[in-house]
């Protein structure tokens, strides 16, 4: 918590500084400052919710660099942080808001499961940093990078493939170091935090890079007209990545949408479905799950009790756990089946079709869901705390054949932390979670 | 597709594909003469080919490669505008004889159809100055080079697949080549601009960096084009799921939300509303009944008279439905169909009883709908009625229980819809329907756009056009 504080001032000042620096110092080249900023703000006002998508405006991200790499033939290193900041500034303010339904997939930082009544418990802190902290951390990159390019201008320019190359060089640099503190002040163990930041860097992340790159090359060799021309192909990738980001969002609502039917059916209790899949969630983030096996795990938690529709009477409390173990396979087979119906990915369907199996013959992502969901069973929502460590008491006992020893464990840490009692206390409703 | 390649080509096709065969070779064969630049036309063919699919493994591309959709073309373009007509034919060959496992026709019709119109495209863009002009006169100038070359090769591009699909697939020559061409316009325009730039790039010495740097956030683009589209695939699996959840708990009306929905579609597109609202009443007739997966299925499964407690259960799905639906975003008045399809225009309907013009003008549709599929199929407490019996029971209850615009709209759409007895046969999903129901809803089907995207993956296999679809899906997105 700490090195995120120490590197948000940090992120502050620097930025602060170079605006300072700047209109103290007067705009160089206001054309390229203009066209720039206006890419910049173009980006920005169309960001994409966050979500599982880090990069949310490449299009900006883009022009800032671009404007970086021009040197100081073009800007100097304060006025490329100021334009880029000021640029994501307005584009800020012409975006009306961020979207009520985040879309997401369990990102870090975690983001509360949508659902209006759970935006009065958004922090207006927390909002506010996910409305600038991007641009703090553009402004820091993009100063990285017209730094390292300051000494390749001036006597000796470089020209022609060299100069593309350490353009090249210099964004993959800078596109390292952005990853790797966000894995170190990400939430997630930093092994995990690197995979998902470098597996980023390599789709969307290496789009912005050559982005910048030709950007800045195409400037230098047919002047500011080549701005539109190469904006062009990335306003095109920023709007796949939001179309993308919306039927993914659409698809988890309808996801959510069925996890909830068992509810209304009465077959599980109200919030069962959404409280198993925060909790999975957190489990699976603990033991450092990447983040497409997150988002794997939460639809199979979200949807695990869905075969209990096929039966003709629910069960008391939707509670599996007590049942046996041939009813238990069965309705786990049915819930497959429905998995399978809906478009999610086969793993999906393998893990809610596998969750009444011994841990040995299960994903991890079945382990943690067969956890989870047994603890919610015993625990139900509101219960005493004393309820809680008998649960996990009597999973534990388990451990040989029912749970895997690892799972319980993450799920006890999990149970541990503070955010978690604030959650299991307001009965898993909308707080933050691990 | 697979189906579509064991099918024997016509023999009007087989002299189509033989043609665009020898017009490739004639157009590439000048490149044997010395002045080629080897080095150039190489780079470029290295690049088409890797962003071919099935050339790099799956590990590499992504489990759904962008370039499923078509063929990779800002490197042709750009192929266009750097080389000489006849090197820029070959571009397209070595990846397009490399890729996926197709047929052989398929394949050498793909690098032939694509060096003819390469070819043409060079040759317009040397008419105007590329590349010579372009290196000297630098931006403003060049766009006009990058756009004649983007026109002729979309113009030639989508004649040549058309012709294709008119003697292959026996497509209406109107389907194959105006409709298309109208929308590969923009798409390839965009991919004309990203030709532009490589060209620039690679004309100031930038070289492989050029070739490389400035088509990739276009491949990404095109990659997130298509990982959307397989969402959307998923999307409509994930309502429909939720309809098999109603499925489950009633098997007495198994088909019968499908039905719904292709009714109040037909209904919407016969009152003339715009093709968003007639997707929403698609949605609203697919989803009405989905509230009553919180009515107890012992109720939803008896025999016989409900007694009064187990009817206001039955007549609370209406609110479930409105409930469970309450995160659906993209549902927008559809959700008010599911509250209000069981409302009567005159009052005595439920769950609020509304009376003529406030209950929403969707919900009216699906009532008309639900009451005419309710009466034509069998129920567990009655046999089904003929549809001439629904649509006189209908027309009598109109101004009382449904609306008479409604009712008429859906009398004229089912009149179009059955030209005569012994129309198509029962889909296999429809129960017991009645055979002229179970017309009426095959009709349906075949009306809706829901057979989209299977006519666009035959599209994906025979030609460039599909891969324009996928920028075309970019208007879509800003709307």
């Amino acid at each position: 918590m700490n090195g995120t504080a120490v590197v948000r001032v940090a992120g502050v000042v620097w930025v602060t500084v170079a605006v300072g620096w700047t209109v103290c110092g007067g705009v160089r080249d206001p054309a390229a400052a203009g066209v720039f900023c206006g890419v910049v703000v173009l980006g920005e006002a169309l960001r994409v919710p966050p979500g599982a998508d880090r990069e949310g405006a490449p299009l900006a991200t883009a022009g800032a660099l671009g404007y970086a790499l021009l040197g100081p033939g073009g800007a100097g290193v304060p006025q490329a942080v100021a334009v880029a900041c000021a640029g994501a500034a307005l584009g800020t303010l012409l975006r009306p808001h961020l979207p009520a339904v985040p879309v997401a997939v369990p990102a870090p930082p975690p983001v509360p499961v949508p659902a209006p009544a759970h935006r009065r418990h958004a922090r207006p802190a927390a909002r506010g940093e996910a409305r600038w902290g991007p641009a703090v951390r553009r402004g820091a990159g993009v100063g990285f990078a017209a730094l390292c390019c300051q000494p390749l201008h001036g006597e000796t320019r470089l020209t022609g493939a060299a100069l593309a190359a350490v353009s090249v060089g210099v964004l993959a640099l800078v596109g390292l170091c952005d990853a790797a503190v966000a894995a170190a002040l990400g939430p997630r163990p930093f092994a995990a935090g690197v995979g998902d930041e470098l597996r980023g860097l390599a789709g969307m992340g290496s789009a912005v890079c050559a982005g910048g790159v030709v950007l800045a090359l195409a400037v230098g060799s047919a002047g500011l007209w080549a701005v539109p021309v190469v904006a062009l192909p990335l306003l095109l990738t920023q709007l796949g990545l939001r179309g993308h980001a919306a039927v993914r969002a659409t698809y988890r609502q309808t996801v959510t949408a069925l996890a909830r039917a068992t509810e209304v059916a009465g077959y599980t209790p109200v919030g069962h479905a959404r409280r198993v899949g925060e909790l999975a969630t957190a489990v699976g983030r603990e033991l450092g799950l990447p983040a497409r096996r997150l988002m794997l795990l939460e639809y199979a938690a979200l949807m695990h009790d869905i075969g209990q529709l096929s039966l003709v009477d629910p069960v008391p409390r939707g509670a599996t756990e007590p049942l046996d173990a041939g009813r238990r396979e069965a309705i786990a087979v049915r819930g497959g089946e429905v998995v399978r119906r809906t478009g999610a990915p086969a793993e999906v369907a393998l893990i809610v079709e596998v969750q009444a199996r011994p841990y040995r013959d299960q994903p991890l992502a079945g382990r943690i869901v067969r956890a989870v969901n047994d603890f919610e069973d015993l625990t139900g929502e509101n219960a005493a705390p004393q309820r809680r460590l008998a649960a996990v008491e009597r999973m534990r006992l388990d451990t040989d054949h029912t749970y895997d020893p690892q799972v319980v464990d993450a799920l006890t840490r999990v149970l541990a932390h503070r955010p978690t009692w604030a959650w299991l206390d307001a009965r898993g409703d909308g707080k933050e979670l691990g | 597709m697979p189906a579509v390649s064991r099918r024997p080509l016509p023999p009007a096709a087989r002299v189509t594909v033989a043609a665009v065969c020898a017009a490739g070779v004639l157009c590439a064969a000048p490149a044997l003469r010395p002045g080629t630049p080897w080095a150039t036309l190489g780079v470029l063919a290295l690049l088409y080919a890797l962003c071919e699919p099935g050339v790099l493994p799956a590990r590499i591309t992504g489990r759904h490669p962008p370039s499923a959709v078509g063929p990779f073309l800002p490197v042709l373009l750009a192929g266009s505008l750097l080389l000489p007509p006849a090197a820029a034919a070959l571009v397209a060959v070595p990846g397009s004889l490399a890729g996926r496992p197709v047929p052989w026709v398929r394949r050498c019709w793909r690098a032939a159809h694509l060096a003819v119109a390469a070819w043409a495209a060079a040759l317009c863009g040397r008419a105007v100055g590329a590349p010579g002009e372009m290196r000297t006169s630098g931006l403003p100038y060049g766009l006009l080079p990058a756009a004649c070359a983007a026109l002729c090769f979309c113009v030639i591009a989508t004649t040549l697949t058309g012709a294709v699909l008119v003697t292959a697939e026996h497509h209406r020559p109107a389907a194959a080549w105006g409709a298309p061409l109208l929308a590969a316009l923009a798409p390839y325009l965009t991919y004309g601009v990203v030709a532009l730039t490589t060209a620039l790039l690679w004309l100031r010495g930038y070289g492989v960096f050029a070739a490389v740097l400035v088509p990739l956030p276009m491949y990404v683009a095109c990659w997130f084009f298509a990982r959307a589209r397989r969402a959307r695939a998923a999307q409509r699996a994930a309502v429909r799921a939720l309809v098999h959840a109603v499925d489950l708990k009633d098997p007495y009306t198994r088909g019968h939300s499908e039905r719904v929905g292709r009714a109040s579609a037909m209904i919407a597109r016969e009152l003339g509303m715009p093709e968003p609202r007639v997707d929403a009443l698609r949605l609203a007739g697919l989803l009405h009944d989905i509230g009553k997966l919180g009515v107890p299925t012992r109720v939803l499964r008896k025999n016989g008279p409900l007694t009064a407690q187990e009817r206001a259960a039955v007549q609370l799905h209406p609110e479930h439905g409105h409930d469970m639906t309450r995160g659906l975003a993209f549902l927008g008045e559809a959700r008010e169909a599911i509250l209000h399809h069981h409302e009567r225009l005159d009052g005595s309907g439920y769950p609020h009883g509304l009376s003529g013009d406030r209950i929403p003008e969707v919900a009216r549709v699906v009532a008309v709908a639900d009451a005419f599929d309710a009466m034509t199929t069998t129920r567990c407490y009655r046999p089904a009625r003929p549809v001439a019996a629904a649509v006189e029971e209908l027309v009598r209850c109109a101004g009382t229980h449904f609306d008479p615009v409604m009712v008429d709209a859906f009398v004229r759409a089912l009149a179009d819809d059955l030209p005569g007895p012994g129309g198509p046969a029962a889909d296999g999903e429809g129960t017991p329907a009645g055979p002229p129901a179970a017309a009426a809803a095959s009709g349906a089907a075949r009306t809706a756009p829901d057979a989209g995207p299977d006519r666009e993956g035959a599209g994906a296999g025979i030609g460039a056009g599909a891969g324009a679809t996928v920028l075309g899906e970019a208007v879509w997105l800003l709307g």
